[in-house]
């Protein structure tokens, strides 16, 4: 079996649609991974015991479960529910609710980094908590997540094609479709395969760069 | 939730599958890492310049893409492999190339002096790694590699897609069997999160077996 020219070409405007979904599905669940995550964050340094306990579980089980499972459930149990979804909707929701799990721990990193005696400044010109966050900590402690975040942004783009599963019409599925009604494996498969590479490599080193440039600002 | 636990047999065979699975992959991803994660501090320009080019080639690609590569092309130049093969080929490569950059981080958090001490006692490269360098490279690679563990046995629950009968794939049938949707996936979850936390507690002792004695901080234990 031998590549094709014709048969790249042929898929090519489908695929081009499915990249589209798949940008779509990495932006929005990124955005909810980045504030859900933040808002775990904050709730995990909550005075109260009990809702730390809480979320440290809760969090642990979406971490150490697969997110397909749980594109499953949401997908498939929600309806049960009376609660219907469209299959990207479900996906995102999915996507973004897994990786802020993970962003938080940067979050909560980010902001262990910021000195004690910052928190203290800030109780002593009789900031309230909004303005303290919004004008002390936030600043300080974001800069330093920025390269991690990037990180998480790379890796929830290599996880869409899981949202095939779901029937997403997204790149790889798109690609699944076009290989089983033409029964051309090699063409699309792999026109999918260097489309990931052509956004990942360079977005790594450029998170690379990011992550050696704040190094740099630090000391 | 009593009619899906009716279907125990089959969910005792995903359950052997997935950790067959798992331990496989993870074994052929260990041994990626090391080859790899050392070629990568390599004194041959060709072998450092050989493992970039597979580190950035598994990481870059999805590892979804890789696996219908491995299952549903690759036949087509006359290579085969059955699914459970194919999986694990593509579990394991995909985290070997994660890996191997935990194993470069270690070889190099290993102090300066440490290798200059075994150029002195003229050791030869090989018994410089295997005596020196590696076993203090160890502590704090551990914690690391049990988080790419579990990413691991998550990974391995897309190995359903390619018809591997593992806790994935069991769900589905009894969801299909049943009509249930709910508790088929709750369970696996749970199932999943069970096997997660053993391997947490796993890499735990080991991680304190390696750091004792030695005047190491473990990295990350927290």
């Amino acid at each position: 079996m031998y590549w094709s020219w014709e048969v790249a070409f042929d898929v090519l405007p489908q695929l081009g649609k499915g990249v589209i979904v798949t940008i779509q599905a990495t932006i929005v669940a990124s955005i909810l991974a980045y504030v859900l995550g933040l808002g775990i964050a904050i709730l995990k340094m909550s005075k109260s015991k009990l809702l730390r306990v809480v979320l440290y579980w809760v969090t642990e089980f979406i971490r150490r479960t697969p997110i397909l499972v749980q594109l499953y459930v949401v997908f498939y149990v929600l309806p049960d529910y009376g609660i219907f979804f469209e299959a990207f909707t479900c996906g995102v929701l999915v996507l973004g609710i897994h990786f802020s799990t993970y962003t938080a721990e940067v979050f909560r990193a980010g902001i262990d980094n910021v000195p004690k005696g910052q928190w203290e400044a800030a109780k002593s010109l009789n900031y309230n908590q909004y303005q303290t966050w919004k004008n002390v900590i936030l600043p300080q402690a974001i800069p330093p997540m920025i390269p991690p975040l990037a990180n998480y942004l790379i890796t929830m783009f290599k996880e869409t094609p899981l949202l095939a599963a779901i029937t997403v019409v997204e790149l790889f599925r798109a690609a699944d479709q076009y290989s089983n009604s033409h029964y051309k494996y090699l063409e699309p498969m792999t026109l999918v395969g260097v489309f990931f590479l052509i956004v990942s490599i360079p977005s790594a080193i450029i998170a690379m760069k990011l992550e050696k440039r704040f190094k740099q600002r630090k000391i | 939730m009593k009619e899906v636990l009716a279907f125990y047999p089959i969910l005792i065979d995903g359950t052997i599958t997935t950790i067959i699975l798992t331990v496989l992959s993870a074994i052929l991803a260990l041994g990626i890492s090391f080859v790899v994660g050392l070629s990568r501090i390599s004194k041959f320009k060709i072998v450092r310049v050989l493992a970039i080019i597979y580190l950035e080639f598994f990481r870059g690609s999805s590892a979804l893409v890789q696996m219908f590569f491995i299952y549903f092309v690759l036949p087509m130049w006359g290579i085969y492999f059955d699914a459970l093969t194919a999986g694990v080929i593509a579990i394991g490569c995909n985290l070997g190339a994660y890996g191997s950059e935990v194993v470069r981080g270690g070889v190099l958090a290993v102090g300066k002096e440490q290798h200059e001490a075994s150029l002195a006692l003229n050791y030869s490269p090989y018994k410089r790694y295997r005596y020196v360098i590696i076993p203090q490279a160890i502590p704090v690679m551990i914690p690391t590699f049990g988080n790419l563990l579990i990413e691991l046995l998550k990974l391995t629950s897309v190995a359903s897609l390619i018809t591997i009968s593992d806790l994935t794939f069991m769900a589905h049938i009894i969801r299909v069997q049943t009509a249930l949707t709910l508790e088929p996936f709750l369970v696996i979850l749970v199932i999943y999160f069970i096997i997660a936390s053993i391997l947490v507690k796993i890499v735990d002792i080991i991680a304190k077996k390696f750091s004792k004695g030695r005047n190491i901080m473990v990295a990350g234990e927290n």
